[in-house]
């Protein structure tokens, strides 16, 4: 007689979420991090229309309360009017507050000095630019910067170093942007903003799954088996190519900088951050 | 042992390095368990500081009998002057020369005054991913079992717990309680009981409770430290390795349980699991195929 074969599948490790333990747990680490340890009841952040800054305003109107968000717009004078109706969408839905602070003129201040420079480095200035408001409308504000980074985006180096990556507090950094979209859904986020195509919109037509090479769904499965540790080859053999494989690893392998602050050179047995170790919220 | 022992597990959520606030909190907890019963109260590891000190544990470490005692002053200005009752606390340690996790087991209130039944010294110091403990501290070389107010027991802090041989240890040295300070933070948002990582806890501990006929408590910090969120998760299990209280992961609060010296009785005689490894022990120790260090070192 022959016996029936049950075999195993190969296994891989999920990237579900439980949306409302994890909105429970981002709504206390808000209020710890700002309230509880320093004392900061008002969040600034840039609300670009997109779904990250949509979801970390969910989240800050839940934390501290709609009263006490303030959302920028901070749009260049390319900027899509579709990100600056959508960002009001997200406001007037949440009933937080929000304001247009057009960097155009700052921007324009410092590139008509710089007439080289590229897309890229152009891209760079507006990121700058916008940080440096956030974080003067948080002094204005008493308030504090709210990040809107996520964890596929630094993971891939998609960011501007000292810019994007630049506030204090960040709810959403280690949520792969899978994972955002999965809260977006649970938070009600309006479908609008959820489903269309996610773009920095620094650049014409500009989309973020097109300047990657990968879409977020196959990236993040591939970030998250390289962050816990598997080689290529059982990358692969979990159904991607290997230029696919190559392609996200070779993006974490060179940005591993980004991720880290400034490198400073050893010199003493007292050496900040080497020697001299204390924790951020001591 | 006597019977029913009542238990307040102080799921605690301290500010980061401020001793002073966290023992007036500690104060206020030992007033609100002054109006009910109680006869062992446990807080989480590193209560008194918050868990991720790194240099800093230096500064904010404690000899055993100076906390003793000032752990002592506030159970009596909380009201218990006079009332005997059992505190385990977790706390950095300065002993002699060395710094340690550790969890302290004190005696308050008595008229005689403050005594200190024993002191645990953390054993599996983590030294991976965010966890750093081996870097600043010394580990625990022994693992005591001592008379608690329910009989034997033992303190096993946080991964003390996670190897299976701890609480074996500790049941086949006669501990008939394990006490279980924790400071995890939470990982895994999709576990089949919210948290993975307090998923991992409860099959951990329920599955040590039901082996060895033995109660745990487990107690857990809360609250964030720069990002990483303590679970909170205190929960007490029976010795058939039933959950009898569960808190949340995020909130502060008192859990209340009591536990009964019968239930320990009718475990041990419904599953022998304990009696039968006394037994098969001896074969298992001296096995000479164990690769231990040092009968490998006098080998060699």
């Amino acid at each position: 007689m022959t016996l029936p074969i049950v075999e195993a599948k190969l296994g891989e490790p999920s990237l579900a979420i439980d949306p409302a333990l994890t909105v429970e747990w981002l709504v206390a680490f808000l209020r710890d991090e700002m309230i509880a340890r320093r004392g900061i009841e008002r969040a600034v952040l840039g609300l670009s229309g997109g779904i990250d800054s949509a979801v970390v305003a969910y989240l800050c109107a839940r934390a501290l309360g709609p009263g006490n968000v303030y959302a920028v717009r901070l749009p260049y004078r390319r900027s899509s009017p579709s990100s600056l109706s959508d960002a009001q969408t997200i406001a007037d839905a949440l009933g937080i507050n929000l304001e247009t602070i057009e960097i155009s003129a700052a921007v324009d201040g410092y590139l008509q000095y710089a007439p080289d420079a590229d897309a890229r480095r152009q891209g760079n200035v507006m990121a700058r630019m916008r940080m440096l408001v956030l974080f003067d409308q948080s002094a204005r504000r008493n308030a504090l910067p709210i990040g809107t980074g996520n964890k596929t985006e630094r993971l891939m180096g998609y960011f501007t170093w000292h810019a994007d990556d630049t506030p204090p507090v960040n709810p959403i950094g280690d949520l792969f942007k899978t994972q955002v979209w999965a809260l977006a859904r649970h938070l009600g986020v309006p479908s609008r903003v959820v489903d269309k195509a996610p773009s920095a919109d620094l650049e014409a037509n500009q989309t973020d799954e097109g300047d990657l090479g990968i879409t977020y769904a196959k990236a993040d499965r591939i970030l998250n088996l390289v962050l816990l540790g598997y080689r290529d080859d059982a990358i692969a053999a979990r159904g991607f190519t290997r230029d696919e494989v190559r392609l996200v690893r070779g993006r974490v392998d060179r940005t591993h900088w980004k991720r880290h602050l400034p490198t400073t050179a050893l010199l003493s047995s007292t050496a900040i951050n080497e020697f001299y170790l204390r924790p951020v919220d001591l | 042992m006597s019977g029913t022992v009542q238990c307040a597990l102080v799921q605690s959520k301290p500010r980061k390095g401020d001793v002073p606030a966290n023992l007036a909190a500690m104060r206020d907890a030992f007033v609100q368990l002054q109006d009910a019963p109680v006869d062992l109260i446990v807080f989480p590891e590193a209560a008194l500081t918050g868990y991720f000190l790194e240099g800093a544990v230096y500064e904010l470490a404690f000899g055993a009998t100076e906390l003793a005692a000032r752990v002592d002053r506030e159970w009596r200005a909380a009201g218990g002057d006079g009332r005997r009752v059992d505190v385990v606390l977790g706390f950095y340690e300065k002993f002699g020369g060395t710094y340690h996790n550790s969890a302290l087991y004190v005696r308050c209130g008595a008229a005689d005054g403050v005594h200190v039944v024993h002191v645990h010294r953390k054993m599996f110091l983590p030294t991976y991913g965010i966890f750093d403990e081996e870097r600043f501290l010394t580990r625990g070389r022994h693992l005591g079992v001592f008379e608690t107010a329910f009989g034997r027991g033992a303190i096993l802090i946080c991964e003390d717990a996670w190897h299976a041989l701890m609480p074996t240890v500790a049941a086949l040295k006669g501990a008939r309680l394990l006490i279980v300070p924790s400071a995890s933070p939470g990982r895994g948002l999709c576990g089949e009981d919210g948290l993975e990582s307090n998923t991992r806890w409860k099959t951990l501990l329920a599955s040590a409770a039901a082996e060895h006929g033995v109660y745990v408590l487990y107690c857990g910090l809360t609250g964030f430290e720069g990002g990483k969120g303590m679970s909170g998760g205190t929960c007490a299990f029976s010795p058939h390795g039933q959950l009898l209280v569960s808190a949340g992961p995020l909130e502060p609060c008192i859990v209340r349980v009591a536990l009964d010296e019968a239930e320990i009785e009718i475990a041990r005689a419904t599953l022998p699991l304990l009696g039968d490894l006394s037994a098969v022990l001896p074969d298992l120790w001296l096995d000479d195929e164990i690769p231990i260090a040092r009968r490998l070192e006098e080998a060699t």
